[in-house]
């Protein structure tokens, strides 16, 4: 059975959020679509959400990552550490090598 | 629930929905009204005792707390606590590093270990001002962080659930898992607080 797709993606690899605005159910922020940030892990893969909620099986399985963002990229007047961070869990066909 | 004082009020849309859909299923045999009744009273009566019991296994483990950070699911089996759908990720509160919990899409929250999520939590203003702006949201909350402390905002945006690991306060040795639980309040596991030993000085 190969019903999922394989991760293409690493922990510290560089990615970037596509910047798209399918219709649909999304569990992509608006706010973190065209940033730029780094894989923290593989999450394990999951039934795509876009697919499961039109009723389909959503297979194979989308590689799931948790992607780390600097503040400071995401909001250019950010205010509080350089080093402050945002993770977002963001599926791999949301993602390509920055 | 609501605060309509008694005046009537048209259902809502999604009320619409619930009632219809209950009845159906009802009707249909699929579900019994006392089913749905003792399910939703068991929702209601869960609080954040589960979650403190996590926390507290891990201040006073070493090894378990280890487990937890590499894999929070089955950390929590080994304490009888087994949900499927409950993919867990512990991030842990140090000196350098403080972790907070939101969803900006809905209301994704680790229910199993901490009850039903506060109504703040499922606003708007606490949903987007988490990701935008923290260290505001987390001095409203009455936690000022001193800019050498990082802070991570996790947007729970998919199939994973967080909860916070909280650094175990200066002042508790020696005490007990159970009287260290109790320390542990639910928004500590969100990460708008940090648990204190009671009589402790507060921390910075």
């Amino acid at each position: 059975m190969n019903e999922t797709v394989q991760p293409s993606f690493k922990p510290g690899d560089r990615v970037v959020v596509r910047k798209a605005w399918p219709l649909g159910h999304i569990r992509t922020p608006h706010y973190i679509r065209g940033q730029v940030g780094s894989i923290e892990r593989l999450c394990g893969s999951f039934p795509m959400p876009e697919e499961l909620a039109q009723q389909r099986s959503g297979l194979p399985a989308q590689p799931l990552y948790r992607v780390r963002f600097l503040q400071r990229d995401v909001w250019p007047d950010y205010r509080g550490g350089a080093d402050d961070a945002l993770e977002v869990e963001i599926f791999q066909h949301w993602l390509d090598p920055a | 629930m609501n605060d309509d004082h008694g005046r009537y009020q048209p259902l809502s849309y999604f009320q619409l929905m619930e009632v219809s859909l209950r009845e159906l299923l009802v009707e249909k045999g699929i579900l019994t009204e006392e089913q749905v009744h003792a399910t939703v009273q068991d929702m209601r009566s869960r609080g954040a005792e589960r979650g403190a019991a996590v926390v507290a296994r891990a201040w006073v483990d070493p090894g378990f707390k280890a487990r937890l950070l590499a894999d929070g699911t089955k950390a929590c089996q080994e304490l009888g606590l087994d949900v499927p759908a409950l993919r867990l990720i512990a991030v842990e509160n140090t000196p350098a590093i403080h972790n907070m919990i939101v969803c900006t899409l809905c209301s994704c929250y680790p229910r199993m270990l901490l009850g039903l999520p506060p109504e703040w939590y499922k606003s708007r203003p606490y949903r987007s001002r988490a990701v935008r702006e923290p260290r505001a949201v987390l001095a409203e909350f009455g936690l000022a962080l001193p800019d050498h402390v990082q802070v991570r905002v996790h947007d729970s945006t998919a199939d994973m659930r967080y909860v916070v690991l909280p650094m175990r306060p200066a002042g508790t040795d020696g005490w007990s898992e159970e009287r260290l639980a109790g320390i542990v309040t639910r928004d500590c596991m969100i990460g708008v607080a940090v648990p204190r030993a009671a009589g402790a000085a507060p921390r910075p």
